[in-house]
């Protein structure tokens, strides 16, 4: 039994089922990072002043991986170009250039996350506040040590990164002058992670959500790379049709990071 | 019948042109990349005019890969309906939202 | 060509138990898949709604015959060990935390496991692709996929009810920040709710893109959109709505999630105390983004409750009036703009939150609208009625008991709809009523129509007609005498979501020396013991059905042909059961879906594939469409 249309266009619509199939998910897709994006926006708009940072993220590297992503969508074209030129080893290298850019991204975002997990916001007892890069070789469990920190009066001050004349320095905090928790469960110690605000809870959560796309798209095309490169050869049409899937979806996991990059990294 | 759709003259002359237009908007999508990083710098004076500026760039970018990488601009009638009810939909989502919670009568927890 | 891709398909026959009726992708054996299952969490949630519905009539009293039962499954910390007001041996008087559980599991499996996929994943997956004529669903093996994380998602919900601290216990709605703090366990239930729904959606997604594509790729040769059967128009906006409308949830629910497991606070203010500590989170979040967000598609969930309905009652009508639909054209209209306008009516489940009320106006005045089209869709099935020979099936019996029924649930809605009347009528009883009144009578009603009207195609009997009449009369008056006093109730402003039925707030008639205290009379609250019997009696009403159900598999009177009803439509222009890939000889359409009765024909129906004949007063298309 044959499912029509899975392969070549109806005439009526002019297109095959896959194509339609994603459209319609990719339709779903935008309410998702909408609905997310809004959410941005709302969080961002009633934040009480002075509570919403800027310039947190490094731009250079989400730059990087901007421009990442951007081959990697030329390349999957490129790909999907020499299929429909029969010259399946060229397809078979941008594909691997796809999947390398893809993998770049990845590792340039681990860095990223674990830099903001690394990075420590400490509050003492005399109400001076420590933010800076903790020190993972240190072992005394008496103090907290940063490898590189700043002292501030109040919080509003960690709203925007330290001055050009400001000077992160090594310091070690005795875990005494360490502020305790109004819970009763330990000190008023936090990294960097989504639970320290708003800014950092949405954006964890949009480059996570992104991420996970990133991986699902990268299988995916890896998937008819590798494994699934035989329908090649006994229906080249319908390998050709896949292909061009993976590459909608690619396109919009890069479309994505095209309005998240500005809206995280520069505003 | 499988071969002679995929390779033939006419479709490799009309790939390698595709491959061209790719490549192009692909290097004006890096050279739009520079310029958002470059205007998120400049002091315009106010931060909405920096918001506004990053966003039509980021637009701009968007109907680049939407339009020549996702082939919309040649797609069919069909799915630009999905997309149009979808995007009215989203921006409904955004903005109605927007107007119903930023109103003074909300009282703030202190 | 060799269609090598299908080639696990093209030897059906030899394809093993597992293959043909656990991991099948044929969109009959997934249609009955979800129908029993979606039954099962039915069948469920009917006694989670029993166990409520005794703790309200009878508040403090351990519940009868399973009171140990419970104790065992939930622990001392939900349900009480020690012994009730009844005396000693009778434990198990439900706590306040268990019966919102009981409630927020109610609402959700309902809704979520129960009517959805019943309507949509049972009905929409057998009918849809025999009705246009195609093999099977677009996407087969996505369709057997949707499937399996919609019963991933059910069993995550029911497992939710043994874990410490219980299961979610902040309404099916789940606000934020009840439903973060409610329970302090980590996990907890609401976590579980969480993954559950995010299964849900997921699986709501992939059957969506899956209908949507189906209807509009695979329609046979010559089924044009407006010769389409209703019910494929009901499905195919259904499907819209669940595609666009479900992933702002779930957005939601990973916000949520968020909160719950990983301390972020995207719908938790500033400031917030609980229990006399101030919560350690960083605060800045918005219970109302929360509340936009959910509602977004709660609104377009309820049409997705709906539509399938209206469409199951469409086609059972035209057949047992042996009449075309009236106004077929205006019903595909108006379901298309319900569609459209579904997505932009949602705060009026929000109309206390503070909105203000230039944007107050603008969702009254879209969901005074979206009044319009659903009216027209119900006076256009009343029309239909009209110089019928109407043909009282069992499944015309619940069709037309649709008709009343869901008009009460829709009138009522216009009080809520409007946002000053809605202030004395938010959050009570009439509420519930209100849409008790559409979904329970009005959707399950059109539900089983369906089941006794494709039930013969399915297994090639009929179901009983006795016991099919018994379960309609005895379901009719119970579901009314349930809901109907539920409205005055709300009236007398008694709240939902009250464990104890109400009596915190009775009434405290004046007597020498005291004024008294204004509250909740006598009668509005004994109306709660009334509402029990009624349920329960609803209960033992669905005993027929279901020994009906299974008897008739093997027992019921055999079919004598393959289109029993005589239906028009291409459902029942196959052999019955259909096999693999539904269709035995090519098929072509050349008229509308309702021709019964046309002038000149020998019978009183032509079935959408039959050939023109050279007869002057018809032609190929349908004259009324």
């Amino acid at each position: 039994m044959e499912i029509p249309y899975a392969v070549k266009a109806r005439p009526d619509t002019g297109l095959y089922n896959a194509k339609v199939g994603i459209w319609l998910f990719l339709a779903s897709e935008v309410m998702l990072f909408g609905a997310l994006f809004s959410s941005y926006i709302l969080l961002r708009v009633n934040a009480d002043p002075g509570t919403w940072p800027l310039h947190l993220l490094n731009v250079k590297l989400g730059a990087v991986n901007t421009i990442v992503l951007i081959l990697s969508s030329v390349t999957v074209l490129f790909g999907w170009a020499s299929l429909k030129m029969n010259n399946f080893r060229a397809y078979r290298v941008f594909q691997g250039i796809t999947l390398l850019c893809a993998l770049t991204f990845l590792g340039i975002k681990s860095f990223e996350y674990r830099d903001k997990f690394n990075h420590y916001e400490v509050l003492l007892k005399n109400g001076m506040i420590a933010d800076g890069h903790i020190n993972r070789a240190n072992t005394d469990t008496n103090l907290f040590a940063f490898e590189a920190a700043r002292m501030v009066t109040n919080h509003s001050e960690l709203m925007l990164p330290p001055a050009a004349d400001v000077k992160l320095e090594e310091l070690k905090i005795p875990m005494a002058k360490i502020k305790d928790r109004a819970d009763g469960k330990g000190k008023e110690i936090e990294n960097y992670g989504p639970w320290h605000s708003s800014y950092l809870a949405i954006y964890f959560v949009l480059t996570g959500l992104h991420a996970l796309h990133v991986i699902g798209g990268a299988v995916v095309i890896f998937a008819l790379w590798g494994p699934l490169a035989g329908v090649w050869r006994t229906d080249p049409e319908r390998y050709i049709n896949r292909v061009e899937v993976s590459g909608l979806f690619w396109h919009f996991v890069d479309l994505i990071w095209i309005f998240l990059f500005p809206v995280l990294y520069l505003l | 019948m499988e071969h002679a759709a995929v390779g033939d003259a006419h479709s490799v002359a009309e790939a390698k042109k595709h491959m061209r237009t790719y490549a192009i908007i692909g290097v004006a999508l890096m050279i739009g990349t520079g310029l958002t990083v470059w205007a998120a710098f400049i002091n315009f004076g106010s931060r909405e005019i920096n918001i506004v500026a990053a966003l039509i760039i980021a637009c701009t970018k968007g109907f680049l890969v939407a339009g020549f990488f996702m082939h919309l601009i040649s797609e069919k009638k069909l799915i630009y309906a999905v997309l149009v009810c979808t995007v009215f939909f989203a921006t409904g989502l955004m903005y109605l939202t927007l107007l119903s919670m930023n109103h003074e009568s909300i009282v703030q927890v202190r | 060509m060799q269609d090598s891709a299908h080639a696990p398909e093209a030897h059906h026959d030899e394809l093993g138990f597992w293959r043909k009726y656990i991991f099948s992708t044929d969109h009959k054996v997934i249609g009955l898949q979800y129908g029993i299952t979606a039954l099962l969490f039915m069948f469920f949630g009917f006694c989670l709604m029993l166990l409520m519905r005794w703790q309200i009539a009878h508040p403090g009293q351990a519940v009868p015959l399973l009171g140990k039962l419970l104790l065992k499954i939930h622990g001392p910390d939900m349900i009480s060990a020690e012994a009730s007001k009844q005396g000693a041996g009778a434990m198990g008087v439900i706590g306040a935390d268990l019966y919102n559980s009981y409630g927020a599991m109610h609402g959700t499996i309902m809704v979520f496991l129960a009517v959805v996929p019943l309507a949509f994943g049972a009905f929409g997956n057998f009918v849809t692709p025999l009705q246009i004529g195609a093999p099977d669903m677009a996407f087969p093996r996505v369709n057997m996929a949707s499937y399996q994380f919609y019963f991933i998602g059910g069993v995550v919900m029911l497992a939710s009810f043994f874990i410490p601290g219980g299961a979610a216990k902040a309404g099916w709605t789940s606000y934020s920040p009840l439903a973060t703090v409610g329970d302090l366990h980590r996990p907890n239930g609401q976590t579980f709710w969480l993954i559950g729904m995010v299964c849900l959606i997921n699986s709501s997604l992939l059957g969506a893109v899956n209908f949507i594509t189906t209807i509009i790729q695979l329609r046979v040769k010559g089924l044009n959109w407006m010769r389409l059967p209703f019910f494929v128009w009901a499905q195919f906006v259904t499907a819209f709505l669940l595609l666009l409308a479900f992933p702002p949830l779930e957005a939601a629910g990973v916000l949520q999630m968020a909160d719950n497991l990983l301390g972020t606070s995207f719908f938790l203010p500033t400031g917030l105390v609980v229990s006399g500590t101030a919560m350690h989170v960083s605060g800045g979040g918005s219970p109302l983004l929360w509340q936009h967000l959910f509602w977004f598609l709660g609104h377009p969930e309820v049409y997705v409750l709906i539509l399938p309905a209206m469409g199951i009652v469409t086609e059972i009508i035209a057949n047992n009036t042996r009449k075309p639909i009236w106004g077929y054209r205006s019903m595909v209209y108006s379901v298309l703009v319900i569609g459209f306008l579904s997505f932009i009516v949602w705060a009026h489940h929000m109309y206390l939150t503070g909105m203000g009320t230039r944007i107050a106006t603008f969702f009254q005045t879209t969901t005074m609208m979206i009044s319009i089209p659903s009216v027209i869709i119900l006076t256009s099935l009343l029309i239909s009625l009209w110089g019928a020979s109407i043909r009282f099936t069992v499944p015309m019996l619940f069709a037309l008991a649709f008709l009343p029924m869901f008009g009460i649930g829709g009138l009522t809605g216009l009080p809520l709809g409007f946002n000053v009347s809605d202030i004395a009528l938010h959050d009570t009883y009439y509420v519930i009523a209100h849409f008790h009144y559409i979904v329970a009578p009005g959707t399950i009603f059109g539900l089983f129509a369906g089941i006794y009207y494709w039930y013969p195609k399915a297994t090639g009997r009929f179901m009983s007609d006795f016991w099919g009449k018994v379960h309609f009369g005895l379901s009719f008056i119970f579901m009314n005498a349930i809901f109907l006093p539920m409205f005055f109730q709300g009236m007398a402003g008694m709240s939902r979501r009250m464990y104890d039925g109400g009596l915190t707030y009775a009434e405290v008639p004046a007597s020498a020396g005291s004024p008294g205290i204004p509250g909740l009379s006598h009668f509005v609250l004994g109306l709660n013991n009334k509402i029990l019997w009624a349920a329960v009696c609803l209960g033992l009403s669905q005993i027929p059905f279901i020994i009906n159900f299974f008897w008739s598999i093997n027992h019921g009177k055999k079919v004598t042909s393959d289109n029993p009803w005589e239906a028009t439509t291409l459902d029942w222009q196959t052999p019955t059961p259909p096999p693999h890939g539904n269709f035995t000889k090519p098929m072509e359409v050349f008229r509308g879906p309702y021709e019964y009765s046309v002038p000149g024909q020998a019978r009183d129906f032509t079935a959408q594939n039959e050939p023109d004949q050279a007869q002057p007063l018809t032609h190929g298309n349908s004259v009324r469409s």
